[in-house]
């Protein structure tokens, strides 16, 4: 379904910062697949996604979603069938418009954008509908600015944008790290649910490893750029953090002194 | 006293299509755009130009619009596809809107007084009702005839008028193109991250500012009975004025809301303009003076105010906790202690 060839990519090539980010990776889902990504900082996981999404082109390699060559397709063309959602819950909404406003806007991916009116009594009624059923008690609040609600408010309502119209790839980038447990345990239950529910291709990326091994079917592990681990649904069920915490450093080669702290 | 009043309300209406499209760039895309002082002047140009050679008042308005337009999607353009930076972008097409404009007139001056005008053509329908009869008789009814204007013919007409460009735009940023363009001076990233083509936005949103800009160019050259090239120098500060004043003194709470300020801002600054001008001591070449006096009192005031009230808040809190402290243990430990 998803496929990327021997992706590449290079920040500030031929300069002393020269960084590579992404070197070499390959990768395949299938259809219904949810992958959870883990690895330390700067492993390249956001970068990996940010190709996925378009917001960045790779140097080298091939993107192919459905047997169609994607790989230079803009961001603005390809989100039609990606749904995002990223860790800062300010990134994914529009702070100084409604709440109505934002899923009118969303539900733009899928509609031509016309001369229509954006929030139709009839998308109210939908809008509504779909708000309740993530559970979060913002479906009386349909006109209030979505820069006054908290962090895990704003998360719900991104991933409710990124998944209502059932996009073909969802992709998660620690969409709860920046709340609180409490908070990141809902929006995670709603990830499952909503996952679930549509059957969405999904890659997550977390720092989470407990939730890397809870969630999904399969686990990849990221470091400097490659996938220095893989498990599928058998081998993943097995796996524990201790395991996850071997495998790293089996393929590292070093102490994980430092990394321990960066992946938990 | 009164006519000079009476004058800047008028002229205030026809300046508030200008700040709309201003407000449309500057708080909606969020993008500072300075192609106004030349756009204003461009359909102030085309339309002069275009009645000169007896083209319908109406139209020539109308084409005013289109040109300002396309000169709006023009900075779009440099900015979006070029990567060239808001401000510069802007600067580069009032600049060479100079030179176009002057092109587009064939001399800096165009006389307008013998022209047939949408003011003058109004004007002659107007006549033809008794309504200035009508709005009149309050004031002669109250003894104070001295306080009417002259005719209300402009203050009607140019108020539905420019109601109507508030009523557009506020529906225009109601649809789902217009929900789309907000979002991309809101949170441009996530807006492509939902298949919107930001840079179609900005190209659009800067056209139709700058169309709204150039219309309010075309009527003021028709009100003033003249064009002139240096008509615009100093407008994206006026349309800033607006927008600012407006916010600041009637609220911003919604879209329909802002625009209504903004409409009043426009309105409000031209008041303070006429009534600056009507002191002994200030000469009309004092104008740019006074706007800059005007607009830097309206971005500092409410910052200081806002301070002052924080800093008054402040010292009550302080003065209750150091009373307790005082009672608790005494006026030494109280007293606030200076390096
Ligand atoms: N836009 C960018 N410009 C330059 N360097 C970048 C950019 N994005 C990421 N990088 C670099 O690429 C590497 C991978 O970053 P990232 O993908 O954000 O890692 P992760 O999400 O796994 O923490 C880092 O060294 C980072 O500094
Ligand atoms: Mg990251």
């Amino acid at each position: 379904m998803l496929q990327l060839q021997q992706i590449e990519k290079v920040f500030y090539e031929g300069t002393p910062d020269e960084k590579t980010a992404i070197n070499g990776l390959s990768l395949t889902l299938e259809e219904g697949d949810f992958v959870t990504v883990i690895g330390s900082n700067g492993a390249g996981k956001s970068t990996l996604l940010n190709i996925i999404s378009g917001v960045l082109f790779p140097d080298q390699g091939l993107i192919a979603v459905d047997d169609k060559n994607v790989t230079f397709l803009p961001e603005h063309k390809r989100s039609n069938w990606i749904g995002r959602v990223f860790q800062d819950p300010m990134a994914g909404t529009a702070p100084n418009m409604s709440i109505e406003e934002n899923l009118a806007l969303a539900l733009g991916r899928v509609e031509r954008r016309g001369l229509r009116k954006g929030v139709s009594s009839k998308r109210k009624k939908q809008f509504k509908e779909w708000l309740s059923s993530f559970n979060v008690k913002l479906e009386d609040r349909l006109n209030t600015r979505v820069g006054l609600l908290s962090g895990g408010e704003r998360q719900a309502l991104s991933l409710l944008m990124a998944t209502f119209t059932e996009p073909r790839i969802l992709l998660l980038d620690e969409h709860t790290a920046a709340l609180d447990p409490a908070r990141a345990e809902h929006i995670t239950n709603i990830t499952n649910d909503v996952v679930s529910k549509h059957n969405l291709t999904t890659l997550m990326v977390t720092h989470d490893m407990e939730q890397a091994l809870s969630m999904g079917n399969r686990l990849i592990m990221m470091d400097d750029g490659e996938i220095i681990f893989h498990a599928n649904k058998e081998e993943k069920d097995q796996l524990t953090v201790e395991d996850l915490m071997n495998e790293f450093q089996k393929a590292k080669g070093k102490t994980m002194a430092n990394d321990k702290a960066l992946l938990k | 006293m009164i006519n000079a009043l009476y004058g800047a309300l008028e002229s205030g209406l026809i300046y508030a299509i200008m700040a709309l499209g201003v407000y449309l760039t500057f708080r909606i895309l969020d993008f500072p755009d300075l192609t106004v002082d030349g756009s204003f002047v461009t359909g102030g140009a085309v339309a002069s130009i275009l009645m000169v050679n007896g083209t319908s008042p109406f139209l020539a308005t109308l084409a005013g619009g289109g040109a300002g337009f396309i000169a709006g999607c023009i900075t779009g353009v440099l900015h979006t596809k070029g990567k060239i930076n808001p401000l510069l972008a802007g600067i580069l097409m009032m600049i060479a809107l100079w030179s176009i404009n002057l092109r587009i007139m064939g001399r800096p001056n165009i006389p307008l007084l013998n022209e047939s005008t949408l003011f003058t053509q109004g004007k002659e329908f107007w006549q033809s009702m008794p309504v200035d009869q009508w709005l009149m008789a309050p004031f002669n009814w109250l003894g104070i005839t001295a306080f009417a204007p002259s005719t209300f013919f402009v203050i009607i007409s140019v108020g539905v008028l420019v109601i109507l460009f508030k009523k557009l735009l506020d529906w225009f940023l109601h649809t789902e193109a217009g929900l789309a363009l907000r979002a991309t001076g809101d949170n441009a990233r996530m807006v492509k991250s939902l298949s919107a083509n930001t840079n179609q936005h900005i190209i659009i949103g800067l056209g139709i500012s700058n169309a709204f800009v150039a219309i309010s160019g075309a009527l003021i050259v028709q009100y003033n009975g003249f064009a002139d090239v240096g008509l615009g120098i100093g407008m994206i500060i006026v349309g800033l004025a607006s927008v600012i004043i407006g916010e600041g003194l009637f609220g911003k709470s919604s879209i329909a809301r802002t625009t209504l300020a903004v409409v009043l801002g426009a309105i409000a600054y031209r008041l303070i303009l006429s009534v600056a001008l009507q002191l002994e001591f200030v000469s009309a070449s004092d104008l740019k003076l006074i706007t800059a006096l005007i607009v830097t009192g309206a971005l500092v005031v409410p910052t200081w105010w806002k301070q002052w009230r924080d800093k008054q808040e402040r010292v009550k809190k302080q003065k209750e906790l150091t009373k307790t402290l005082e009672q608790e243990r005494g006026k030494d430990v109280a007293a606030a202690s200076t390096d």
